[in-house]
This record gives structure tokens, sequence and C-alpha cells, in this order.
């Protein structure tokens, strides 16, 4: 498999995708002219101010928005037939786990939904439950775990079903950094396991660095894109990596471009 | 224990008002005699007199504790002059009736919640239905239904079903509505058709509703019955028992049915309760 990934093999393409709002108070522009393409294997962060269209353009490759103009493809379909070929999980900023489902039912609600056999099911959780480090808590009901671990069993749940796109918004926003630190290092050791092309929106600077190959800088108002930073730091890293000049003047360059996407604005 | 000695006192200040009042209603008539039969009673006298009139204007709590008893244990539960007779007549109405109109009430919803057209259509029709007296409404349904053939349990379940498809159906409403829009979109991802989206979230999200609108969907079904129960004709259940004793000045016997009628009522909102508890506890939402 990982041959594979130095041949770049777009699964997410934008070109020149526009979206606007139609709202009370008039039409809002969230996305403009985002032109992007996401390889397999890719580990793609968007980071911006708030309301720049992280979530939007997420939305939009996930096929719970649609662009009003320009083209989007996911593995080569429109991402409405992406989302109906079930191409990707989503993990939505609040876990959103079932309070009435066991943490093993609620990882099973996809594999039910798409039709998995009773015995693969029970395999299947097993087996992300060990990948997000919750061995043993498949019986626990969501109310019974802590913030982290509710967010790592909505992980598991996005896994569960072999999408090889993973989208999440957010997914640690809620977090404290020790935490945080945590779950990221778990989902770089997690992105290497499972080989996914993974879409990830955040507002940390360091994190975005870490855990990212491409990090995608945009600003608001409308939103768009003002830089695309292709990291040079290796697939290994530890989190000590984070003190390396290497590290920090990627992490300069990103501060940069948000500085520059705040001036425009101004 | 606590929670005992604040229900025990208003129930004490009730059994005040209601013996100071049963007195001075019942007064009236013990003067009435005396005047006629020329003596001139005591006040102690008064007060024993209006304590065991045979058809008092308000029987006091002893006689209508003494006539709900011999009702229920008196005679053999199938004579017709057992309560537990006619409350069972009641109650099986009833229980058809709420079978009935909860059922109806749910698939309503379920139709409202899923169809833009039912969405307009229904809901003015269902409460347009409740504006309705429903004193006017049951004698009609008896008399068409008797016309046709159809008599017993069915025309007195129809008018129950009347009353308790409507608490359900506003409740199941709003609780197959209750999914936030985060909760669909992550079952929009994964393509769920709509009748998954039905039962693996909209239907365990409305449970909290349902049971609130089965409580009470239950007393109108009771209330329905009893309705359907008066119109002339009528010679079984609770609410004939009320009507024949209005009929013959039995008041004793009117304030047994309804006391049976009250007891029944709070059963089923129990077992309503006792049902939820599990079921939510089943589901692991239970606090
Ligand atoms: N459903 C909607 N209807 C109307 N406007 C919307 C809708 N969703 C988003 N917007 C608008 O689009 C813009 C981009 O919103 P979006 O949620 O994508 O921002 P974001 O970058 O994710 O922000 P944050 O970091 O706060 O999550 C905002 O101005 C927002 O108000
Ligand atoms: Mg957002």
């Amino acid at each position: 498999m990982k041959d594979t990934l130095h041949i770049a093999e777009p699964v997410i393409e934008a070109k020149g995708v526009d979206l606007v709002f139609q709202t009370g108070d008039g039409p809002v522009h969230a996305l403009k002219d985002v032109t992007l393409t996401i390889n397999r294997g890719d580990f793609v962060s968007f980071i911006g101010p708030s309301g720049c269209g992280k979530t939007t353009f997420l939305r939009a490759i996930a096929g719970l928005e649609t662009p009003t103009g320009g083209q989007l493809s996911v593995n080569g379909l429109s991402p409405d037939a992406a989302r109906q070929a079930r191409a990707y999980g989503y993990v939505f900023q609040a876990a959103g786990l079932y309070p009435w489902r066991t943490i093993a039912g609620n990882i099973k609600l996809p594999l039910e939904i798409m039709g998995f056999s009773r015995a693969d099911q029970d395999a299947r959780v097993e087996r992300v439950l060990k990948l997000v480090d919750l061995e043993g808590f498949g019986k626990k009901f969501p109310w019974q775990l802590s913030g982290g671990m509710q967010q790592r069993a909505s992980i598991a749940r996005a896994l569960a079903f072999d999408a090889d796109i993973l989208l999440m918004d957010e997914p640690f926003g809620a977090l404290d950094e020790i935490v945080r630190d945590r779950l990221n290092e778990e989902l770089l050791r997690l992105w290497a396991a499972t080989d996914k092309t993974i879409g990830f929106v955040t507002h940390s600077i360091p994190e975005a660095v870490y855990l990212s190959t491409k990090i995608v800088v945009m600003s608001p108002r409308p939103g768009r894109i003002t830089d695309v930073i292709e990291s040079t730091l290796p697939r290994n890293r530890p989190l000590d990596i984070r003190d390396t000049p290497e590290f920090i003047a990627i992490a300069h360059r990103v501060r940069e471009g948000l500085r520059a996407g705040h001036h425009d604005e101004i | 224990m606590r929670s005992i000695l604040p229900i025990l006192t208003v129930l004490c200040a009730i059994l005040v008002i209601w013996y100071g009042a049963a007195m001075k209603l019942n007064a009236a008539w013990t003067y009435d005699q005396a005047a006629r039969a020329g003596t001139d009673p005591t006040f102690v006298d008064v007060i024993n007199d209006t304590m065991a009139q045979e058809r008092p204007v308000l029987p006091p709590p002893h006689q209508v504790a003494k006539g709900l008893w011999e009702g229920l244990t008196a005679q053999a539960i199938t004579s017709k002059r057992s309560l537990v007779w006619h409350g069972w007549v009641t109650l099986s109405a009833t229980l058809l009736g709420f079978a009935v109109g909860a059922g109806l009430g749910t698939a309503l919803a379920i139709g409202i919640v899923h169809n833009r057209a039912m969405d307009l259509s229904v809901m003015p029709w269902a409460i347009a239905s409740q504006t309705v007296p429903i004193l006017a409404i049951a004698p009609m349904v008896i008399v068409v239904l008797a016309s046709l053939g159809i008599t017993g349990i069915v025309p007195k379940a129809i008018i129950s079903a009347y009353l308790s498809f409507f608490p359900v159906l506003v409740g199941m409403v709003k609780g197959l509505r209750s999914p936030d829009g985060m909760q669909l979109d992550l079952l929009r991802t994964y393509n769920a058709s709509t009748a998954a989206t039905l039962w693996k979230l909209r239907l365990p999200s409305s449970m909290p509703y349902l049971f609130a609108s089965l409580k009470v969907a239950i007393a109108a079904s009771l209330v329905g019955t009893i309705v359907g129960e008066l119109p002339a004709g009528a010679t079984a259940g609770l609410g004939a028992r009320l009507l024949s004793g209005s009929y013959y000045g039995q008041t004793v016997q009117i304030w047994s049915a309804l006391f049976a009628a009250a007891g029944l009522a709070a059963a089923l909102v129990v077992i309503v309760t006792l049902v939820e508890r599990l079921v939510l506890r089943r589901m692991g939402v239970a606090r």
C-alpha cells in the first residue's frame, strides 16, 4: 500500500467552488473560488478564523451542502453520489453518540444501516475499539465515559465501515491540551495503520502542523483559500517533533497566512 | 416518611371540608323532615342524621367508603351489582380505545413528520376534532353504530380512541422531530433510508415524549369510555352506574362509581409510569 502513496492519485478535487447561502438578511458568500486537490493518503488540515467556511467546505465534500458554482468531485463522483456510495466517515464536533445505545451499539449503527452481518459487526466493533484504545468499553453507555472517550468512540464509529476518506470537523475542539495531544498521536498512528485520506478542521496551528501533510489556510468574507502548505515533516512524527526548527518554520508560515487573510479583511 | 406528611395533611383538610359540607348540605332535608313530623331536633340529632341519610345531597366520606367497599366485595364479581364487574366493562373498552387511539396518534404523527401534505392538512383537523364537545358526539356515535348493529364494547372504544389519539399525536410529532440537525446529518452520511432514520433515530428519540402523552391519553380514554356509557340504554360500566345513580337519586352509588373511576384512572396512569421507567431503563437513559 505504502508504494501507491508516492503516485499522486486525486481523491477530492475542487475547482472554483462557490457556495452562497441565501439567508433572511441576504446572501452569505461562504466559499469563493475554492480550488484544491487532495490526494489519496493525504492528511489535510483546514485552518482559519471562525466563519471562513471550513465546516461548509467539509460539508460540501460530504454532500451535505451543495455548491452553487464550480466543480467538486470525490473519488471521481459527485459528492452526493460519493455519499450514497458511503465513501467517507464523518466525525462531527460533538460526539453525538445515541444515549440509548451502548458504545458498541453506537459503533454498530452505521453497520446495521449498511447491512453488515451480525458476526462481521461484532468483529468490526472489536477492531475499531482497539484502534481508538477503548477496548472493554463496548458495554458502557455514553454517559459513563469522559468527553475525550466519547469523541474517540465517535471516531471509532466513523472508522467501522472502512470508508477510505475520513472527514473530521474540529473533533478535539472541546478537549484540553493534554488529552488533545494524546488523541493527536493516536490519530496519526491510526492514519498510518489504515492508510486513509483525512480532511481535518482545526483552530489550532500546532495541531494542524503536527498532523498534516498539507495545510490549507483560509480567510473569511468571502471564505477562500489564502495558502496551501505542503508539509516537509516526515510521516512518522513523535510529539517532540514540535520543538524542531522545521516544525516551527511551518507553524510560522501558517501564522503569516492567517495574519495576511486577516489584513485583507480590514 | 417526609413525603407522607404533606399528603396526609392535604387528605385531612379534604376530609374536614367534605364532612363540613355534607352536614351543611344535608341538614336542610333533616329540618324538613323534622318540621313535617312536628319535632324539634337538637343540634346533635341533626348532625347524626346528616351523617346517615338514605339519599343525602352530599354523602359524607364514610358512606361513600362503605358504598365503595360493598360495591367491590358484597357480591360475586360477576354480579351486575358489583363495581368490579362494571369496572371491568369500562376498563376493557378503555384499553381497546387506548390501544386504537395511541396507534392512530402514532401513525398520524409518522405521516405528518414524513409527508408535507399531511403536515399541512392533518393537524388542523385533529385540533378541530377536539374542539367539538365529546358529550355531543358520543350519543351520535352510539346511535349510528347501534343502527348498524354494532353495540357493546366497540362504540365506546371508538369514543375513547377519539379522545386519546390527540395527545399522542401532538406528543409524537414533537418527539419524532426532536433529533437535531447533527444527528440527522450523521445518518445522511451513512445514506440511511427514511425507514432506518425512523427506526434508529426518530422513534427512540421520541420515547420520553410518547410516555408523557400516553399518561394523558389513558386518562382521556377512560373519560371517553365513561361518556360513551352515559347515553340512555347502557346498563353496564361505571358510566351506566353514574347515570342510574342519578336517575334514582342514589347519591352514594354515584359517588362510589366516581371513586371507582378515579381509582381506575390512577391505577392506569401508575401502570404507564412503571412501563415508562422499565423501557427507559432498558434503553439506558433512565436517571
Ligand atoms: N446553513 C447555513 N445557512 C446560512 N448561512 C450559513 C449556514 N452555514 C454556515 N453559514 C455561514 O457561512 C459562513 C461559513 O460558516 P462555517 O460554519 O463554514 O464557518 P467555519 O469556518 O466552520 O467557522 P467555525 O470555525 O466557527 O466553525 C458563516 O458566515 C456562516 O454564518
Ligand atoms: Mg465550523
